[in-house]
């Protein structure tokens, strides 16, 4: 019964806003717009959070990053020092690993700049040798052969792994595997070629540049711990022990609490604060963080635009009203109720969001690809926003339908019938 | 012609004719405030309209005669006095109320017609029918009844523009009808009509009249007025006169 004059009504709302279809189409273009951004708009947050945690994810939210680097005091000075000294140590590793008990194991990490050569080609080479470990911490794609392991460190073998980007500097392909490369004038049997990872801001990974893998012991046996740098025509030397230690924490409950004990200890050891710290895990509540606020921005935008959707509604309901006084005053001599009289303007409020949220709800999506399709940000649309939408979309009918409604059902009857 | 004014589920309700007055007034007065000025609307009128009765208010321009029929019809609120209508005191209702009187027991036809432009005739005429709450099916059947009483049983699909000014008022007469009034109101009915229509239209509220309704209507028109059985007249808010069947 209730149901059936509740439809009753909805029909009559469409029936009325059909009579103006131009008016009520643009009308409805403001939830449209409003509706069909927020949902864009949350797309575009959507994705760019996604791709932001998947990129910080891949770095290990167990890990915790330690880099050497230059102490600002070398820098300033101005004395040009005949070599610099600085950075972590083969200690450090090894006291990180033993002193803390959330500790799982490190990979210490060592970059050597080379000269390669593969036949007659000859390049320099950035490369990295580390332990085997590494490629378990920062898991790459395989693209032929393998990477290094534990008999690798345990044997000192000359085992290469490439990675593409190294490969490709030397012009080699995964047939490669198996051929010998020189690095320094040491002959080095290519085992392996490996994708390499691009950087995410903030956090370095430390392969994004790199040509290629080599066991820990046999760079420390082959090529010691001073690297020649040229820069503008002069040679600086460097003694770096250890470029990095990546350290692979039991949980991630325990991965801030390590990393501050780990600082705390660094820092008694290296007073000149020759080496930096990076948390994925903080990065990645930093980003949620961040991406929460940008989230909140967007929708905020997005949601002006439905404020004022919605005025638009009111603006024509209102108008609606004072052109129809003369249909209230003789609903209301009829005998319909003031309530009956808000119901039914609130109806077609509430019909004309609706269906510009429906419209908007599919055109959100069309416009979260447009975007894409555009501007490369990556969007997804989540089911919340699509929710959100209908139901903001809704509530702008009553809110915005509320007042021309009220306005009209307390129209004096006598007045309203005597109206023009 | 049907006699169609009851609806089946009115008729054990008709059929044992009350006795006493359709309408009682005491010392009614309306009262409007203008800015500083008060106008005595109605200045105490006291008035007895019995059932099946057919009146005419006639009187000056400005001496109250829409003000009166307002209250009649329960659009509006004495400021004082005691206003019965079938037994009830309506006279401190509230607007719900006063609306529910409206649609159960009052009919109104307006001089400007007052129908519902985008609606059809059809649909004009089961708009009390809808806030009744009747079943659609059922409301269909009873206006095109009221149509074809009405003498417009081809037009029910027609919008109001589609008609002629007197097809119109017939429409709106239908429509007063739709919720089986115990009074029908009618201010200036026949103001915007030509001599014929108008003839046609009292032709109608008096065949009404013949089956049983109560009807009182506001004229200028002496001859509109000699239609009716009673003719009352009003001067500066009060009863003047009143000649005729009482
Ligand atoms: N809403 C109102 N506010 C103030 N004064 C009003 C109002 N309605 C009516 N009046 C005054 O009440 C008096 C009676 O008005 P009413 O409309 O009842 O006259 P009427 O007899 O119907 O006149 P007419 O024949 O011109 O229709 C007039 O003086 C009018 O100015
Ligand atoms: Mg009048």
């Amino acid at each position: 019964m209730y149901t059936g004059r509740l439809i009753r009504n909805i029909r009559m709302g469409i029936k009325t806003l059909l009579l103006h279809k131009l008016r009520s189409a643009l009308t409805m273009l403001g939830v449209v717009f409003g509706v069909g951004s927020v949902i864009a708009m949350l797309s575009v947050g959507e994705g760019a959070s996604q791709q932001a945690l998947e990129q910080i994810r891949k770095l290990g939210s167990t890990n915790i990053l330690i880099h050497s680097t230059r102490p600002t005091d070398e820098q300033t000075d101005g004395q040009r020092r005949r070599i610099s000294i600085f950075g972590l140590h083969y200690d450090d590793d090894l006291r990180i690993r033993e002193s803390f008990p959330d500790v799982l194991r490190t990979v210490p990490v060592k970059q050597i700049p080379m000269e390669g050569r593969l036949g007659s080609r000859s390049l320099d080479l950035r490369i990295v040798a580390t332990t085997s470990d590494w490629f378990d911490l920062v898991p790459r794609r395989i693209i032929a052969g393998r990477t290094l392991n534990a008999s690798d460190d345990d044997q000192r073998r000359n085992v290469v792994v490439l990675t593409e980007h190294g490969a490709r500097r030397l012009l080699a392909t995964a047939s490669t595997v198996g051929e010998t490369i020189r690095l320094g004038g040491n002959a080095f049997r290519v085992v392996g070629i490996i994708r390499n990872e691009e950087a995410v801001g903030g956090a370095q990974i430390p392969d994004s540049r790199i040509d290629a893998y080599i066991p820990l012991e046999v760079g420390k046996e082959r090529f010691g711990d001073i690297i020649l740098r040229r820069s503008a025509g002069q040679t600086e030397r460097e003694l770096v022990e250890l470029h990095s230690i990546i350290v692979e924490v039991r949980s991630v409950d325990a991965v801030e609490r390590t990393a501050e004990a780990i600082e705390r200890m660094l820092s008694t050891w290296h007073p000149r604060g020759d080496y930096e710290m990076n948390v994925p895990l903080a990065l990645l509540r930093q980003a949620e963080e961040q991406q929460r606020i940008w989230n909140w921005t967007l929708g905020s935008v997005a949601g002006i635009s439905l404020l004022v959707g919605g005025i638009g509604i009111m603006n024509i309901m209102l108008a609606s009203v004072t052109e129809r006084t003369r249909e209230i005053g003789i609903r209301r001599a009829i005998g319909a109720r003031k309530r009956q009289i808000v119901a039914q303007f609130l109806i077609e409020t509430v019909v004309l969001a609706a269906l510009g949220g429906l419209i908007g709800i599919l055109l959100g999506p069309l416009l979260a690809v447009v975007i894409r399709e555009f501007s490369g940000i990556p969007t997804i649309v989540p089911a919340y926003a699509v929710i959100l939408s209908v139901g903001i979309s809704m509530v702008v009918g009553i809110v915005f339908g509320l007042y021309p409604a009220a306005r009209a059902a307390n129209l004096d009857p006598i007045q309203a019938l005597r109206h023009e | 012609m049907t006699r169609l004014l009851n609806p089946p589920e009115a008729e054990p309700a008709t059929s044992q004719p009350a006795p006493g007055a359709a309408i009682e007034l005491d010392d009614v007065r309306k009262v409007y405030l203008m800015g500083n000025e008060r106008v005595n609307a109605l200045a105490g009128v006291t008035l007895r309209i019995p059932r099946a009765g057919y009146w005419a208010i006639m009187g000056p321009s400005g001496s109250g005669k829409s003000t009166m029929l307002n209250l009649l019809g329960c659009l509006d609120r004495p400021t004082s006095g005691r206003y019965l209508l079938a037994g009830q005191d309506v006279s401190r209702l509230d607007d719900d109320q006063l609306s529910g009187i409206r649609l159960q027991k009052l009919g109104f036809v307006f001089q400007s017609f007052n129908l519902i432009a985008q609606l059809s005739v059809q649909e004009n005429i089961e708009l009390p029918l809808q806030y009744l709450g009747w079943e659609p099916g059922r409301a269909k059947d009873r206006a095109a009844e009221l149509a074809s009483l009405v003498g417009l049983a081809d037009r029910l699909n027609h919008r109001p523009r589609e008609l002629s000014g007197g097809q119109q008022q017939r429409v709106a007469i239908a429509r007063s009808l739709a919720n089986d009034p115990e009074v029908i109101l009618a201010d200036e009915p026949t103001g915007n009509l030509d001599s014929v229509t108008s003839r046609q239209i009292m032709e109608l509220l008096t065949r009404l009249h013949g089956e049983g309704k109560t009807i009182i209507l506001v004229t200028h028109e002496r001859d509109i007025a000699a239609y009716s059985r009673t003719q009352l007249h009003m001067k500066d808010g009060l009863v003047d006169s009143i000649e005729g069947e009482q």
